[in-house]
């Protein structure tokens, strides 16, 4: 973070626009198909399957994204109680 | 201060950043203020309700790890926790987003009010950035308010519309209408102030805003290049290189939390080499 102030203070421009094509690209495409809106059922999803095999609540899961230029990440945590509550 | 006595009960003060007028800098300032307030150790979280026109992401940079948003956790598609947004630089700020895809009408009073019980629970202050206007979408982010800052910058139209919005504030809110209840306490702040155009008397005055919208001064700040710069870079303007706006911001939060600082009016110095080099020398 504090890396900015080393560079010259210009560069602040030039930044915004690669903040700015690598959200667009992300919402005009929709890439990876992680489309903001899909995300409720990708979760809603996920639990399903999830359930099938052993007891979690709605709580459990937890989803996080990093959107990036070349790659994007999501992060999917499931917590359940410590023993496993196979069905 | 209050890092020390985490143990307490949170705060839970809910403060609305509104204007009426558009681009007055309601955005610029919820994103200093949270990010003011969280860095001296209160737990805040900050609130996008300009739906359908998400920007507030942007200026706090954190637009590459929105996964849910407000409106998700209104209609029970995700867990409030699950929208929440932890700020990468300070632990005690939070980002809850907006949506991007819906319309105001995806704002109900009782999911609103829902969402605040539940977040005055667990941090101390809760910043509602506003969208412009005095529609539903305004009216939403007003209507559980504690307190007010009313952005305003120093030319008719908007301290026309501020004053309007004063008016909302005293009798559409929900403090408003509660028999008993202290009305919202208003705080006016002056954004975008240029004292040369000031002084070739092409902008108000502050004593002739304070005059007609007749509420206390919070804070006055100067148009500063600094804005831009951390706009684009993502970084709430308190977070960035020292400027002129980020202490005139400072001197504001410290007022909001009732710490008696002189009025002054900042204005930028270009950094000397060493404090360009080394960031924030504070
Ligand atoms: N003190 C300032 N000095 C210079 N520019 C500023 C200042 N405050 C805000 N701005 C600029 O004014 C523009 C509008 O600011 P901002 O988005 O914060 O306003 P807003 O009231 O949230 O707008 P909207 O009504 O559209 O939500 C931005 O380009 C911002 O960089
Ligand atoms: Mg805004």
């Amino acid at each position: 973070m504090f890396g900015f102030s080393l560079r010259p203070r210009k560069a602040s421009a030039s930044t915004a626009k690669e903040r700015l094509q690598i959200l667009l690209a992300h919402e005009r495409s929709g890439s990876g198909g992680a489309r903001p809106d899909c995300l409720p059922q990708l979760q809603r999803e996920i639990l399903e399957v999830i359930r099938r095999h052993m007891q979690i609540g709605d709580e459990a899961i937890d989803i996080r994204m990093e959107r990036g230029d070349e790659l994007s990440s999501l992060e999917i945590n499931i917590e359940f109680p410590g023993k496993l509550g196979m069905n | 201060m209050s890092k020390d006595l985490k143990l307490e009960e949170p705060l839970g003060k809910v403060i609305v950043v509104t204007s009426g007028k558009g681009g007055v800098g309601k955005t610029t300032t919820s994103a200093a203020v949270g990010a003011e307030l969280a860095r001296r150790g209160h737990k805040t979280v900050v609130i996008d309700f300009d739906v359908g026109l998400r920007n507030l992401d942007m200026i706090m940079g954190c637009e590459r790890r929105v996964v849910f948003d407000f409106i998700n956790v209104i209609q029970g598609d995700a867990k409030l926790k699950q929208a929440l947004i932890r700020d990468r630089r300070l632990e005690t700020l939070s980002v809850l987003p907006t949506s991007q895809t819906r319309d105001k009408d995806a704002l109900t009073k009782d999911g609103v009010q829902k969402v605040l019980e539940e977040l005055r629970q667990e941090f101390d202050y809760i910043i509602c950035d506003s969208p412009a206007g005095i529609e539903r979408g305004a009216q939403m982010a007003m209507h559980f308010a504690d307190e007010a800052i009313v952005v305003t910058n120093p030319e008719v139209s908007s301290v026309r519309d501020s004053d309007r919005v004063l008016g909302l504030l005293n009798s559409i809110t929900d403090r408003a209408g509660k028999a008993g209840a202290e009305p919202v306490k208003a705080h006016v702040l002056i954004t975008r102030h240029d004292k040369s155009r000031i002084s070739n008397g092409e902008m108000m005055k502050v004593e002739d805003v304070l005059e007609v919208l007749a509420e206390p001064l919070l804070g006055i700040i100067p148009e500063s290049k600094a804005v831009l710069r951390a706009s684009n870079l993502g970084v709430p303007v308190v977070l960035d290189d020292p400027s002129a706006a980020a202490t005139a911001y400072e001197d504001a939060v410290g007022r909001l939390i009732g710490e008696q600082i002189e009025m002054r009016i900042a204005a930028d110095r270009r950094p000397g080499l060493l404090q360009r080099l080394f960031g924030r020398a504070v």
